[in-house]
């Protein structure tokens, strides 16, 4: 069977590239999610280069064990600002801001969002809180890292750490915004054909992610509100010296940022359930377990927090408690790695640059996936906290996952937006250099840890010198990979190949429409003939079964 | 050709095992284990690299193997085959790693629960009180501010208690530990000693008391696979017996400022006549300890330049001298701020 779709009354002009914006539509208060969603990843990649940038100056400085090239206190600056700079300015606007902005209404058959002035105002807090947070590294920043606990926080500068506490204040609400957003569009905006089972995946995924933004983020803002009273009148929340209690602070931070981590992964997830059918050339294998796995991830998500305290003096069977919740989740996540490896099974895979970058998140978010399993195990736990085991596993999650995950969206998703093909050949010499510098700079770091070097230290014991030479190395490479991407998006945007509007021959609607897609995106509302993900033969099928 | 591909699969099924098999006893990842708990955690360690090790495989494997095997030759047209899922194989893709996940909790409870870490006693109301109780020895230091009567139970949390054939007995050694920015402080009450560095008899159990002075810090000892959070205003604990003699370094774990990478120091796990020469030796300079103690309970660090404070230890420690005068500078800070709260 082929797909069908039917779009009444589409013109099907093929290589006609309609621009309806100019750049200056993108510095304005425009309601347009397409705008907006480019808002966010252009604004999003600007703080990536910053957050990078300060990430090659961590790893120079740790090339040798002594702290030799800035102050240790600057030190601690840096990677606090790279830690808060990549989470809340990078992954979570580029995920949650410009993939779900632009695809959800697209994916649903609406015409925007359901709430465009709020969308636009979720934006618009971004870049000026970024901008102060940027600020702050001139006023003496915060050091306390991106968790910034009592009572390290509230004595390292008010200044630095007030200025944390209000950016991320800020950001949380802007998140909250857009979860509001998210959910109700969701919901309430889909053509009336499109049942729930019928929605993309990528629609269940920020459907569980917008439901996380909701209810965990209120709670960070309490903890940060807490926090500033602490550090700005004296109080004594968290601070022991008074009768704070510290580790309620932890308690309530990692009941946002521990979902956090899934807020900033499960867009992502839905990222790769889309791309990997269409250039497979398969039906997504199992699309209910994978759309309702998101939904036990986001629950379970909210139940594992303190398997970041497990040496804060948790009690026993809290750590046994959290020990299990955090096991469980592997299980909704192997479905869907499960899942997707059965989808490549038997297609017929187009090796393309965005089909490379979703081998490569399935590639290297799965040993994200097994330390975590390791790091959930109370007993190992204990002996590689704060280790550079952990850094290993986060970068493996956030950067493995994450970041492969939005380069696959991107090159997915660029004849969409732009209505031109990027260039093939340097969209893999960009891959080649990302998976093979990932590793390089990453794999290693696991070994330090286990082996006795803490994360978060500007100097270390000069046996650890060898390895950390070589992810210093390995880091370089990554921050070069960036040149040929920058360069072949931009060229591409304007001089690349035009692409017509559905060059994957995709099912999903957003393939539907013109590419870059029209102001209200659609003509007339689409009516659905198939399924999102109806690729296959049947004759295959026959050949297959009698196969095996 | 039935057969032989299920001969291929077969044979892959058995070198992937054994491969996982060799790979999670063989990784050499860890530092030496220093006491049979760190040997239970390998064994745990080893499990789970075992399994990785073949989940690691399969999956890079079905990668490769799909890139080869299912590329789209040049000109080639048309569609994979349509299968929208196979309920037996999910289930099965689901049971399995639920089988290994829970398999593996069960392993960790029954090695935590042999490491000590549900041992009852350890609630922090049996600890040896060495160091006076209170939010924090900064605060302990300015008694006079009186709303922390001395000997109140202090609030105390478990790190890792007895083993269970230890459990409801005192520790042969127990020593208090006090964390500060950027050095480890060790007294041992029942000798009267301080010490900057940690000294065990091996085979023995010790137990550490631990506090801290300014903000959290954590003891790391890697080679015991242990640690904990040293958290200002709550005492937690670790409980522990060696098995090999050595020196072995004890650091910090927890951000706790710019020197943080800096705040090491040794554990040396001595045999026991060693252990008893090192106490004498110590005792000999009992003089010079006593005065020290006073120092570290009379003092006042708001009062008192941190490097003046932290002199004592200083040479004790092997710190370099600029650091010290690091410390001055980042402790008036951290002294200022102290004191402001307390106003
Ligand atoms: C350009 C590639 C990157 C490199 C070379 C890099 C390197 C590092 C290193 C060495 C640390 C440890 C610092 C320390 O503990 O002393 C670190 C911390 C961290 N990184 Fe990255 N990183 C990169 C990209 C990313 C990305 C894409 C994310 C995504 C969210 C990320 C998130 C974090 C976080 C959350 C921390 C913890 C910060 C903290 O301890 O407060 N990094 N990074
Ligand atoms: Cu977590
Ligand atoms: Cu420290």
């Amino acid at each position: 069977m082929t797909a069908e779709l039917l779009i009444p009354n589409q013109t099907s002009e093929d290589d006609v590239v309609i621009h309806h914006r100019t750049w200056k539509d993108y510095f304005t208060f425009s309601t347009d999610h397409k705008v907006i969603g480019i808002q966010y990843f252009v604004t999003g990649f600007i703080f990536y280069i910053i957050g990078g940038l300060l990430a090659e100056g961590i790893r120079t400085e740790l090339a040798t064990p002594d702290a030799d090239l800035v102050d240790p206190s600057t030190y601690n600056s840096m990677f606090t600002m790279h830690g808060t700079i990549m989470i809340f300015l990078w992954i979570v606007p580029a995920g949650t801001g410009a993939f779900a902005n632009y695809l959800l209404p697209l994916m649903i058959g609406a015409r925007d969002m359901a709430f465009p002035k709020l969308n636009a105002v979720a934006f618009w807090i971004i870049p000026p809180t970024g901008l102060l947070l940027i600020l702050s590294f001139f006023l003496g920043p915060a050091q306390a890292g991106w968790t910034s606990y009592p009572p390290l926080s509230l004595l390292t500068g008010k200044v630095g750490e007030g200025i944390w506490i209000v950016t991320l204040l800020l950001l949380g609400t802007s998140s909250i915004l857009g979860g509001i957003n998210f959910f109700t569009t969701i919901l309430k905006m889909r053509i009336p054909s499109m049942s729930m089972m019928q929605m993309p995946l990528f629609c269940w995924a920020m459907l569980a992610t917008s439901m996380l933004m909701l209810i965990a983020t209120p709670v960070l803002a309490g903890a940060l509100i807490l926090l500033s009273f602490d550090l700005i009148a004296g109080t004594a929340f968290f601070n022991p010296v008074g009768g704070g209690e510290p580790v309620v602070y932890q308690h309530m931070f990692w009941f946002y940022s521990h979902p956090a981590v899934y807020i900033m992964v499960l867009p992502f997830f839905g990222v790769i359930s889309e791309v990997i059918p269409v250039h497979c050339r398969k039906p997504i294998f199992g699309y209910a377990a994978i759309a309702y796995s998101s939904m036990v991830i986001s629950f379970l998500g909210l139940i594992v927090w303190a398997h970041h305290m497990f040496t804060s003096g948790t009690p026993p069977w809290l750590r046994m408690f959290f020990m299990i919740t955090t096991m469980v989740i592997a299980v909704p996540t192997g479905i869907k790695i499960f899942g997707w490896l059965a989808t490549m099974w038997g297609g017929k895979i187009n090796l393309n640059t965005p089909m490379l970058f979703a081998m490569g998140f399935i590639s290297t978010f799965v040993i994200g996936g097994i330390t975590g399993v390791m790091l959930a195990a109370v007993p190992f736990d204990i002996h590689v906290h704060d280790t550079y085991f952990v850094v290993a596993h986060l970068h493996y999650v956030l950067f493995g996952g994450s970041v492969f995950g939005i380069y696959t969206g991107i090159y997915h998703w660029f004849p969409k937006v732009t209505g031109r093909h990027i260039d093939e050949t340097w969209g893999k010499i960009h891959f080649v250099l990302t998976y093979v510098g990932f590793n390089v700079t990453f794999l290693p770091m696991h070994v330090l840890g286990l082996q006795g070097m803490p994360r978060r230290i500007a100097m270390y014991a000069p046996e650890f010198q060898g390895l950390n030479q070589v992810c210093t190395y390995g880091s370089y490479v990554l921050a070069i990979s960036t040149v040929p991407f920058l360069v072949n998006a931009i060229y591409c945007a304007y001089k690349g190949k035009p692409a017509g509007s559905n060059p994957w021959n995709a099912l999903t609607l957003d393939w539907q429409t013109t590419s870059p897609p029209e102001i209200e995106n659609f003509e007339v509302l689409p009516v659905l003939k198939t399924g999102p993900y109806d690729y296959g033969d049947s004759e295959e099928e026959e050949k297959e079964l009698t196969a095996v | 050709m039935n057969i032989p591909s299920s001969i291929t699969t077969l044979l892959l099924g058995i070198g992937l095992t054994l491969v996982s098999l060799w790979y999670g006893q063989n990784h050499g990842l860890m530092p030496v284990a220093a006491s049979e708990g760190a040997t239970h955690i390998d064994s745990l360690f080893n499990a789970m690299m075992t399994i990785s090790t073949g989940l690691f495989i399969i999956v890079q494997g079905v990668i490769v193997y799909c890139a080869i095997k299912f590329r789209r030759k040049p000109g080639e047209l048309g569609d994979g085959a349509a299968i929208e899922g196979n309920v037996p194989l999910e289930i099965l893709w689901t049971a399995i790693p639920a089988a290994i996940v829970l398999w593996i909790s069960i392993y960790s409870f029954e090695i935590y629960n042999e490491m000590g870490g549900f041992d009852p006693s350890a609630d922090g109301m049996h600890a040896m009180h060495g160091m006076p109780a209170g939010k924090g020895s900064a605060m302990a230091a300015t008694m006079d501010m009186g709303d922390v009567p001395k000997g109140s139970p202090r609030i105390s949390a478990l790190g890792v208690g007895a083993s269970p054939a230890n459990q409801g007995k005192a520790a042969a050694v127990n020593v208090n530990v006090l964390g500060l920015q950027y050095a480890w402080i060790f007294t041992y009450p029942e000798i009267n000693i301080t010490s900057g560095e940690l000294h065990v008899p091996v085979g023995k159990e010790v137990q550490l008391n631990m506090n801290a002075q300014d903000v959290i810090h954590a003891v790391w000892i890697p080679q015991l696979r242990l640690k904990q959070d040293v958290i200002p205003g709550t005492e937690t604990q670790l409980r522990f017996t060696t098995n090999k003699v050595g020196t072995y370094p004890l650091r910090c774990a927890e951000l706790c400022g710019g020197y943080h990478g800096s705040m090491v120091t040794q554990m040396i796990v001595h045999t026991p006549e060693e252990y008893d020469t090192w106490i004498a030796s110590q005792q000999q300079s009992a003089q010079a300890q006593a005065e020290i103690v006073k120092q570290t309970i009379a003092m006042n660090p708001a009062n008192l330049s941190p490097a003046k404070y932290l002199a004592p230890y200083a040479n004790e420690m092997g710190v370099k001298p600029e650091m010290v005068e690091h410390l001055h500078h980042q402790g008036m800070e951290m002294g200022g701020s102290i004191a402001s709260v307390i106003k």
